[in-house]
């Protein structure tokens, strides 16, 4: 029996890109021991994903495997025939991926889709299968075990659904499991459980696992060695107590780096109130439920108010009741003393023009069709009527002052990057003067280090035009960055609001205890306490 | 040399496609000039064999086939031409405004659309172009109406998918107007789809023509149109002459060419790769 349970060597692969092949995964080698757990950590088109299949030895359509060696269990994966692959994989290497409600077929329960591997690779009968499945949704503490599996996917919730992916990648208790970003959609308090849930499913079985993921603090609980990549190359390679103190690369310790607290900037605030949300509730048409229950807010200019919640608080609900996509139900939102109108079609140009919203996916929020100086300029032909060389030149103006280079301006959506076409959304947003931009979850959807860069791009515009933000967001890093004023969510309620320091020093209302509580620190044993104190607490109370 | 390489990467299908059509679009443009005879011009005895003095032969009255086959070509083809601009542009329209507006707008649009559809569109053309006559300007309205609520449907729900994108809500927050929304948020995203689909919605209106015109209530002679000249020429069959089956084939060359180029255009649009 071979050491190590996978061993890739030199691994080179190619993708197709606009007709040439070009290498993603640059000569790579992983070398897994039984039992153990690699974190595989890095941005968008770092190779990780495609360096976790090859573990299966599968590439996606359009990629080939060049050069290099893949060796599991001593077999090499790279000359197997297809049949002989498709026998290995789900049962000896499986894979979880990143988006459980695409993994499932909404059609059939669960505890069928748990059960088709096994039963397909001829393992175990259907009876076999269905115990094992109730015996792993009891190990996943997922509620109900033994009736679970009975429900179909879109009766579950999104962090149930994780797991019982999971499951179902375990069910033939595999030797290697390749968690592709498992916890990336989820929101923070379920991260925890289901990291947590995952950590003890991995060890209890004695798997070795590969976790995929960007968030190095998420890697560091659960991974005993971690590996950075970067563009296809290995950037640095540790056991993770080391790497995680002792970083000797520069894009490593970069990384480690963006949670750290950035400095406190100049004030060009004051204290005269932008927009005030007074007690609004408001509910979608045809539902019975409010989804916003009295919710009071003011924000001061030049200051950034931050609405912090997880999915289902009401934030996005309460941007598009003040922007006027979803009249409220009772309250008012009101501008600078003067009320606006419920109704976005009722107000006028001017009271629309200083009110700018910024979306999360700049790949929907930019129309295809339209060039990077068609997109700026429309604003400004729009609101502030410039048309010819004066409109040219604002454009140009504006492109500068969200750091991209003036031939920008010639360029589709389609040849920009992510951080690329948040700026641009940025520079449409400032094109129309407002005072008050809304920035709905604005770099949740972004990589870490390029999310970093917009921040930084906010905070000097806020600094340099003094514009006011209410900045929506999921995540409290970003939050204790930039916010100088902090609005919790819970349910469609406020539960806390006021300065930063004041709600991020205890004592705290019990929710944002949870959610502060529910931040992963880079320590690698945080995880482990956190679930300590959980289960000590549930213990004693449930006395 | 950027077509002539674009040419280069297209599959078989579609360049045999793209010659074909080429063909066919140098006989709309250059009839007169390309036709050996004239389009009413009698040039020999009833029924000449083919491949003899006349290269198809001679129609049931003694018209020279070739000429017949090359003035059909351009009075259907234009004539289907534009009754399926004239759909596309009364159906876009329509299934925008009503993708755009929603409500009671939409409502109205799309069961007046099923109404119509649900109407068998032979019976309807007959009907109607027994009662009020073959003119072309009648021929063009009635098929156009016709086939123009296909065509809603589908551009109503191209303008759906793109209507729920943010870029078309930031356009709204800024105040857009309904006709900018239309015109520079939707229709730029929609035209590919809607492209391809001019391909397919042509060829049944040719077809529908064609069969009109078969029927006798199409084009009416002595204009040439393939349709009615399968019908003048099948009674030879019976006789051992096949000069009948010349515009019929002519008929499934041209649908069977602008399928093939559809079919790339979809295959193109769809964003698949090669591989899958």
């Amino acid at each position: 029996m071979t050491e190590n349970m996978l061993e890739i060597q030199n691994l080179l692969i190619e993708a197709e890109i606009e007709g040439a092949w070009k290498p993603i995964v640059n000569g790579l080698s992983l070398n897994l021991k039984k039992g153990e757990i690699v974190g595989l950590i890095g941005e968008s088109g770092a190779g990780k994903s495609t360096l976790g299949l090859a573990a299966l030895g599968y590439t996606k359509p359009g990629c080939r495997i060049v050069s290099g060696s893949i060796r599991f269990d001593g077999q090499e994966l790279t000359t197997l025939p297809e049949p002989e692959l498709r026998k290995l994989r789900g049962v000896r290497v499986s894979y979880v991926a990143q988006s459980a409600a695409a993994a499932f077929n909404p059609a059939h329960r669960l505890i069928d889709q748990f059960s088709e591997t096994s039963i397909q690779h001829g393992r175990m009968n259907a009876s076999e299968a269905d115990q094992r499945g109730r015996e792993l949704f009891r190990q996943l503490e997922l509620p109900d075990p033994d009736h679970f599996g009975e429900r179909y996917p879109h009766q579950v919730s999104g962090g149930q659904l994780q797991r019982a992916m999971t499951a179902m990648a375990m069910g033939c208790q595999p030797e290697i499991v390749v968690f592709d970003e498992p916890t990336t959609a989820l929101d923070v308090t379920t991260q925890i459980e289901v990291l947590a849930a995952i950590k003890e499913a991995v060890h209890a079985r004695g798997s070795a696992a590969i976790y995929i993921t960007h968030d190095l603090a998420v890697v560091a609980q659960v991974a005993d060695r971690i590996m950075v990549l970067r563009y296809g190359d290995l950037v640095e390679e540790g056991e993770t107590r080391d790497l995680l103190s002792n970083p000797t690369q520069e894009y490593t310790k970069r990384l480690l780096a963006v949670r750290s607290l950035r400095e406190e900037r100049s004030e060009q605030a004051s204290d005269a109130v932008v927009l005030k949300v007074d007690g609004v509730t408001a509910r979608y048409p045809n539902a019975d439920q409010d989804v916003l229950e009295g919710v009071s807010v003011e924000v001061e200019r030049g200051k950034t108010v931050a609405l912090v919640g997880e999915s289902g608080s009401g934030k996005s609900t309460l941007a598009r009741v003040i922007t006027g996509l979803l009249p409220p139900e009772q309250g008012q939102v009101s501008y600078k003393g003067e009320i606006l109108s419920a109704d976005l079609r009722n107000r006028g140009k001017e009271d629309l023009r200083r009110i700018q919203m910024i979306y999360q996916m700049p790949d929907v929020a930019l129309n295809p069709r339209q060039r990077v100086r068609d997109v700026i300029g429309r604003p400004l032909e729009f609101y502030l009527s410039m048309r010819g060389k004066e409109k040219a030149a604002r454009v140009a103006e504006l492109l500068e002052q969200i750091e991209l280079p003036v031939d920008f301006e010639e360029r589709y959506p389609a040849q920009l990057s992510g951080g690329e076409k948040q700026r641009v959304c940025i520079a449409r947003a400032l094109a129309a003067e407002p005072d008050l931009i809304i920035c709905d979850e604005v770099t949740s959807a972004l990589d870490q280090l390029v999310a970093e860069g917009i921040l930084e791009l906010l905070q000097r515009l806020q600094n340099e035009l003094g514009v006011s933000y209410l900045f929506i967001t999921h995540d409290l890093a970003t939050v204790k960055a930039i916010a100088d004023d902090i609005v919790v969510m819970y349910q469609g309620k406020i539960v806390e609001q006021g300065p930063k320091q004041e709600i991020l020093t205890p004592p705290h209302e019990d929710y944002t205890a949870l959610l502060l509580s529910c931040v992963p620190e880079m320590d690698p044993g945080w995880l482990d306490n956190l679930m300590g104190n959980r289960r000590a607490v549930q213990a004693s109370t449930s006395q | 040399m950027n077509f002539f390489r674009a040419i280069g990467r297209l599959p078989w299908s579609a360049r045999i496609a793209l010659l074909i059509l080429f063909f066919f679009a140098m006989c709309i443009l250059f009839a007169p000039w390309i036709a050996p005879y004239g389009e009413s011009q009698i040039v020999g005895d009833v029924w000449e064999p083919i491949g003899g003095t006349f290269l198809f032969g001679t129609d049931q009255i003694g018209r020279d086939l070739l000429s017949r086959l090359v003035y059909g070509a351009r009075n259907t083809i234009s004539l289907a031409l534009l009754t399926t601009a004239l759909s596309f542009l009364f159906g876009s329209l329509m299934g925008f405004l009503a993708a755009t507006m929603r409500g009671w707008v939409d409502q109205v649009l799309s069961r007046f659309v099923d109404i119509i559809i649900s109407i068998p569109t032979l019976i309807f053309a007959l009907i109607v172009l027994s009662a009020v006559g073959t003119a072309i300007p009648v021929l063009v309205t009635v098929i156009g109406i016709v086939y123009a609520m296909p065509v809603y449907r589908i551009a109503r729900a191209v303008a759906m998918d793109i209507e729920i994108m943010e870029y078309v809500e930031a356009a709204r927050l800024r105040g857009e107007g309904l006709w900018w929304i239309m015109w520079r948020e939707i229709l730029p995203n929609a035209l590919t789809p809607l492209a391809a689909e001019f391909g397919l919605r042509f060829c049944f209106v040719f077809l529908l023509i064609s069969g009109l015109s078969f029927l006798g209530l199409g084009l009416q002679p002595p204009l040439a149109d393939w349709g009615a000249m399968v019908r003048g020429n099948a009674d030879g069959i019976a006789w051992g002459i096949y000069h009948g089956l010349i515009p019929a084939g002519c008929i499934a060359l041209l649908t069977i060419s602008v399928n093939l180029l559809v079919d790339w255009l979809v295959h193109k649009a769809s964003g698949l790769r090669e591989d899958q």
